[in-house]
């Protein structure tokens, strides 16, 4: 059986690897090289080498929306993991009703991003208008919203991967140190942590790559108001992109950078915290 | 074990083979009689999304020639467009918004000069021309914009004590219209009124009938002065003009400025509809959502149009903001046969008993051409008293903001009025940013 499966992989991988070359190798070689040309159309396009590029760096809305954005991933991460990992220890507790909360705490999740922002901007802008005012008002209503919105529904998901990690901490490991007499702070510093590991890295990569790259959420909820002080990163691709006559190639050229960066930080993340897991 | 081998391979290739048909599908079809060609017109204006649809049917009906609507979501139409045509099935016949959309569409715009339809234009100069003196786009509709009010409520304010007018003739300069206006907000609760504007829609996206239409004003004053049809770079000189009427919105209206930032055209139209405003700036086409508000009171007798007054010279003689940015422009990157197909579609849209039908009753067009006679217009209150102003004698504002460099540009303008209108941006530093917008943007756009 197993030399058959060895036979037969590139005919089992085939179909997949159709999809994945449709889907994304080649849209992904298309865009490195539209980001060198002037286009309008895909199929039409101009080589023009490097001045896409040029304009990106001389664009003080990117570098701002760049550094929005940085802003508003460290907070989400923090806040996100944070208290997904409060809700996970909660309900790894076996208090009554743990299934019930799991889910109720997953479902935000199942929710698809637009709808979220218009949900929680009529929310925020009711509970804002009882002061007179609106959440393009300033900026600052704007960052908080999105921190809260992406908490909402990032939250959730986190947790169940962090209930998965704690369930897979030795009981072992758990009565040993109890009976040593670690008190449940210890016992959650020097064993749990340690031992989940493992998921800290992998929820990490999900919120902040996820923060990096939010756009719908951005787009109903404040459109990047007032005047593109919260617009973040992929919103200011997109509005270069279909916002400007003849900057096609600019957006494409972004979307590299976009790329890179998000990439360069999700591969080193990934590499510092799998440094520090431990073999159970 | 040879049989499952070939079993495994006959099913994966099946899967695979399914797979590819399924992405390929569409296009085959639409390849199937190429030497009649077909039609695929990519619809601007999703209100009348069902209407086109029936419009296809009809002429396939009558003449076998398959005809393809797609309509793009609100807001979505340059986007919707720019994947549509990349793509093998493209469309055929599709719209520019003017001068600007003819920028960044020349490489698709075939000529239309030898068309039926360009030569019975009413006035040839509407279309849009390249710079090699070719015609590439011809507007399909005529549109108006203005102050829409409502007449019993006006009536009833005209027989309070103290009135500052005795009819709406009176009101013809923007001095007289602020006065009645404030006195009319004043009294707001013996009219039965909350306020006498509705609300100044500043919300992103839904901001457009501040930093497109009433921006024309100025503009065009800026124009008229200047002598000159475009600019690289404005001063932005009528810009009290614009204060003047913007404030005056903001402040006579039925929300505070600081909550405009949640409010859409949505509602500026239902607040007007339900009563509770007297007036409220917009076009023609806002009939339709007049008409379908739910609980509306305003009686059809009742919606009139009058001209948007600032404070611009000789305003007596102003009239309504007409114009269009709609103009039909037909892919010159389709086949042969399916321009040609194209061409023939926009013929009998304007010449045939049935297109013209279409045209003027179900799609609401006031269309620009000779072949429509008088009685072929459209009868909605608005558009009536739109074609009463046209023929008035009074000066029509053309629409220059077809001129305007950008979307970017108009978005961001939106964005200082709400900034402006909440009291977090002072008016010269809109004006300035207005300014510096439009320079980088016109760059932009020459590059």
């Amino acid at each position: 059986m197993e030399k058959n499966i060895k036979r037969y992989f590139p005919i089992f991988v085939l179909p997949t690897l159709i999809a994945f070359l449709i889907a994304f190798v080649i849209p992904f070689i298309m865009g490195l090289y539209l980001s060198f040309c002037d286009f309008t159309t895909v199929t039409n396009s101009k080589f023009v080498g490097l001045s896409n590029y040029m304009n990106t760096f001389s664009d003080k809305e990117f570098l701002n929306a760049l550094w929005f954005t940085v802003k508003f991933a460290l907070i989400a991460v923090v806040t996100i993991n944070f208290f997904g990992f409060i809700m996970a220890l909660l309900l790894t507790k076996g208090l009554k009703g743990t299934n019930f909360f799991r889910t109720v705490f997953f479902m935000p999740n199942l929710i698809g991003g637009i709808v979220l922002g218009y949900i929680w901007q009529s929310m925020i802008n009711g509970v804002l208008a009882h002061y007179k005012v609106t959440m393009l008002m300033d900026p600052k209503y704007g960052f908080w919203g999105m921190v809260i919105l992406m908490n909402w529904q990032m939250i959730g998901y986190i947790m169940i991967i962090y209930i998965a990690g704690l369930q897979n901490v030795s009981p072992d490991l758990l009565e040993a140190a109890r009976i040593d007499g670690a008190t449940e702070l210890q016992t959650l510093i020097k064993i749990k942590i340690p031992m989940v590991m493992p998921s800290i890295t992998i929820c990490l990569f999900l919120t902040i790559t996820n923060s990096f790259k939010m756009f719908d959420q951005n787009l109903a909820l404040t459109a990047g108001g007032p005047s593109n002080k919260t617009a973040m990163l992929a919103l200011d691709i997109y509005n270069t992109f279909y916002g400007k006559v003849g900057f096609e190639g600019v957006g494409q050229a972004k979307a590299v950078i976009f790329f890179i960066i998000v990439a360069i930080i999700g591969i080193s993340q990934v590499a510092i915290s799998r440094r520090k897991e431990v073999e159970s | 074990m040879k049989r499952n081998k070939l079993l495994a391979v006959a099913l994966s290739t099946a899967m695979v083979a399914g797979a590819l048909t399924g992405c390929g599908g569409g296009s085959e079809e639409a390849k199937k009689d190429d030497s009649k060609g077909s039609v695929y017109y990519l619809n601007f204006k999703p209100e009348v999304a069902e209407v086109w649809e029936e419009v296809a049917k009809k002429y396939t009906e009558e003449t076998g020639v398959d005809v393809k609507v797609v309509t793009a979501a609100s807001g979505n139409y340059e986007s919707t467009l720019k994947s549509e045509i990349a793509k093998t099935d493209a469309p055929t016949l599709f719209q520019i918004n003017g001068p600007i959309g003819y920028q960044s569409w020349k490489d698709y715009c075939a000529d239309l000069s030898d068309t039926d339809f360009y030569k019975s234009l009413s006035d040839q100069s509407l279309a849009i021309k390249g710079e090699d003196g070719g015609v590439y786009g011809v507007p399909y509709t005529i549109e108006g914009y203005g102050i829409i009010y409502n007449d019993e409520i006006m009536q009833k304010y005209f027989a309070t004590s103290g009135a500052k007018a005795a009819t709406t003739d009176e009101i013809n300069s923007f001095d007289k219209l602020k006065e009645v206006v404030e006195d009319m907000q004043s009294k707001k609760d013996e009219l039965g009124i909350e306020g006498v504007f509705a609300s100044t829609s500043l919300l992103p996206g839904e901001d457009w009938r501040w930093q497109t239409h009433l921006a024309d004003l100025p503009i065009y004053a800026e124009y008229n002065a200047k002598d000159v049809d475009d600019l690289d770079t404005i001063e932005f000189t009528y810009n009290d003009k614009y204060k003047n009427i913007f404030d005056l919105y903001i402040e006579n209206s039925c929300t505070e400025p600081t909550m405009l930032g949640s409010k859409g055209v949505n509602d500026s139209m239902a607040e007007f509809a339900l009563g509770k405003v007297a007036m409220v700036q917009n076009g023609n086409w806002a009939w339709g959502q007049i008409s379908e508000t739910q609980g509306n009171v305003v009686k059809e007798e009742n919606i009139k149009f009058m001209p948007i007054y600032c404070g611009l010279d000789d305003e007596a003689n102003q009239g309504l903001c007409i114009g269009t940015e709609n103009y039909f422009a037909i892919n010159s990157k389709a086949s042969e046969a399916s321009q040609k197909a194209s061409v023939d579609f926009v013929n009998w849209l304007i010449s045939s008993e049935t297109g013209k039908d279409y045209m003027t009753n179900k799609l609401g067009n006031n269309a620009p051409f000779t072949t429509f006679s008088d009685s072929e217009k459209p009868s909605d209150p608005l558009a009536q008293d739109m074609l009463g102003s046209m023929e008035s004698g009074k000066t029509s504002i053309p629409w220059v903001f077809t001129t305007f460099p950008s979307q970017t540009f108009k978005d961001n303008f939106g964005a200082a009025l709400l900034e402006y209108a909440q009291g977090t941006k002072t008016w010269e530093d809109v004006v300035s940013y207005v300014n510096e917008q439009w320079a980088t943007e016109k760059a932009a756009v020459a590059e």
